[in-house]
């Protein structure tokens, strides 16, 4: 392949990349905004959605839709009641306390990390997707019959690759109009605003903050289900989303959502593309340096706004 | 007895029984407590910022690698003698800790605790990137006839074993004073109360960065002894887990104890050691004591022992 369609295919698999940083990463970012929460368990929660939707379409037999249906929809909720479980009991009893948080997170971290070690086992198992046509897509030329359409070989995608993409977008579209639009919306940004206020005008905090920690584990584990036919599931998958995040969310601004999307797209689409040029090492490298840089220098992120 | 004379007596008496222990012990759990010795070291290097100056860093593995790495790399290609390949890894760890210490004080509380993550993990990913010479996650054997210091090859259980606990009693004896100091009092005043502190005219930033570069190179010092000692040196070491470990032994034994690292340490090797006997899941035994440990005892074994005792140092 010429380069030009080697980059377009990059960016093709860039943007679902970016896709699901997206999801996952606004998850991270509700969680940190609203509550003040660096949950270092937010990879592990993506992890339980692809898991979880692996073992929910071993049991339901005849077509690979039927299955993935009921995954899309019962995996996040289930990830999303196992989160608010963990805040009841754990964070909740410390008092959401910044540095402890991240201790018990980690530890979080461990146990349902081995748990699924010890349930679900070391293989990577597939799960099948609901359709996948391929599609040859058209490449320009200036040949010398003047401007023609070519379909070079390996210029494809799936229906399902784009599919993924268009669901990211719907459900983030979705999110954004709840968060401005309706009334919980307005209350978990007034408990972001200023949470003893919003208490004492009678918001109850404590159920936003376990709805909230709910919804981010819920989006981290959709973006999950989403991704598993094309990544397979495997109890380490969460190291990489967690990092991803993290980069995501700090040089997007902390807890800023329209922030973290932009940098979502940035940090997928650049990422793809780099490691077409760099080893894939060498491109972690530079994105780890870049965050603990961005932290030090500049940190409410490169989009972010100052906060008093 | 007087506070200095009580923390003579106690530490005297640790080390005692420590020498004791490896001719009581049978050789299995001898091996073990050389290795718990070095750990020990580190997590109290760890517990220098943490349990003192009240700095929580996930990265402490990047120091512990440096040290490691900085003997390691030195024996293996410039054939340093085991006493110059020493210096090198203190060497390297003061600088890595200095330049990260410099950098990460910009940023306080939870960004410090990111900013320490993303530089150890840049640290790891850089020992994978020059896997041509470090061998990666495969690490490399440093030889037996390599370890020979004034004469005595550590790669035999006794002196193995005398080497790490002379190491242990010299950093048990520098923090035991360093409490005492003026300095440790400073570094425990910043803990409990930045403002104050700066307010009475103390320089924080100095202090913070003399703690970091004290504890880094501590724990780079344990880096350089695990290598030197058990012969081998791998990228594992660099990972987040290494830098998630000397927390837990910290949590555990007792955060701003001379003793809890070592008490943490302890119990928390024969943790893992007798639970991955059974599972592979052993790190699921450090996640449960990370969130046990957070919920119902954040002062750890030594901070439960100083409610009876309160002299405790």
């Amino acid at each position: 392949m010429d380069f030009g369609p080697h980059l377009f295919v990059a960016s093709l698999e860039g943007a679902i990349t970016a896709a699901v940083l997206a999801l996952t990463a606004v998850g991270l970012s509700i969680v940190f905004g609203i509550m003040r929460v660096v949950n270092v368990a937010h990879g592990e929660f993506f992890m339980l959605g692809a898991v979880i939707a692996w073992w929910i379409t071993s049991l339901i037999a005849g077509h690979p839709a039927l299955g993935f249906t009921v995954a899309l929809i019962a995996a996040p909720i289930i990830v999303g009641a196992l989160a608010v479980i963990c805040n009841r009991f754990v964070l909740h009893k410390i008092n959401y306390e910044p540095e402890r948080t991240i201790v018990a997170t980690i530890g979080l971290l461990y146990v349902i990390q081995q748990t699924t070690l010890m349930t679900f086992g070391p293989e990577a198992r597939p799960v099948e997707a609901p359709f996948n046509k391929r599609i040859a897509l058209p490449w320009f030329e200036f040949g010398e019959s003047g401007f023609a359409l070519t379909w070079p070989w390996g210029l494809s995608t799936t229906t399902y690759k784009l599919a993924v993409i268009a669901a990211a977008v719907v459900i983030l579209l979705v999110l954004w109009t709840v968060m401005t639009r309706t009334k919980i919306g307005l209350i978990m940004r007034a408990t972001q605003l200023d949470q003893e206020m919003a208490q004492a005008y009678g918001i109850a905090v404590n159920k936003v903050y376990a709805l909230v920690f709910g919804l981010g584990a819920a989006l981290a584990a959709l973006g999950a289900v989403l991704v598993v036919p094309i990544q397979q599931a495997h109890y380490l998958m969460g190291d990489d989303p967690l990092l991803l995040s993290f980069i995501v969310v700090i040089i997007g601004g902390l807890g800023s959502v329209p922030g973290t999307v932009l940098a979502a797209v940035l940090i997928g689409m650049s990422d793809g593309i780099i490691s077409v040029f760099f080893t894939p090492t060498l491109a972690k490298i530079l994105a780890t340096l870049l965050v603990a840089f961005v932290l030090i220098f500049k940190p409410d992120g490169l989009f972010g706004k100052r906060r008093e | 007895m007087n506070q200095a004379a009580r923390s003579v007596v106690l530490h005297g008496l640790v080390i005692a029984l420590l020498v004791a222990m490896f001719f009581v012990l049978p050789e299995y759990h001898s091996g073990n407590l050389a290795r718990i010795l070095v750990l020990a070291v580190f997590a109290m290097g760890y517990n220098v910022l943490f349990g003192y100056t009240g700095l929580l860093s996930l990265g402490h593995a990047l120091f512990f690698a440096s040290g490691m790495y900085g003997l390691g790399l030195s024996i293996q290609f410039l054939s340093a003698s085991p006493m110059l390949a020493i210096v090198i890894g203190l060497i390297t760890a003061v600088v890595v800790s200095g330049v990260i210490g410099f950098l990460a004080l910009r940023t306080t509380g939870v960004a410090f605790m990111i900013v320490t993550l993303m530089f150890a993990q840049a640290g790891f990913l850089t020992v994978l990137f020059f896997g041509k010479y470090t061998r990666g996650d495969e690490g490399f054997v440093i030889q037996r006839a390599q370890r020979i210091l004034f004469g005595v090859d550590l790669s035999q259980p006794l002196p193995r074993y005398f080497a790490a606990l002379i190491l242990f009693a010299i950093c048990l004896c520098l923090i035991a004073w360093m409490v005492h100091s003026r300095f440790g009092k400073t570094l425990v005043a910043i803990r409990e109360n930045e403002e104050r502190a700066r307010m009475l005219g103390y320089d924080i930033q100095r202090h913070k960065l003399m703690a970091v570069i004290i504890s880094g190179t501590m724990s780079g010092a344990a880096g350089a002894a695990y290598a030197l000692l058990f012969g081998y040196a791998g990228a594992s070491f660099a990972a987040v887990q290494y830098s998630i470990l000397p927390l837990l032994y910290v949590l555990l034994g007792g955060a701003g104890t001379t003793i809890g690292p070592l008490i943490g340490t302890v119990f928390m090797f024969y943790l893992i050691d007798i639970s991955s006997e059974y599972t592979d899941a052993y790190l699921l035994i450090a996640g449960l004591a990370l969130i046990l440990l957070t919920l119902f005892a954040p002062h750890g074994i030594a901070g439960i022992l100083r409610k009876k005792l309160a002299w405790l140092p």
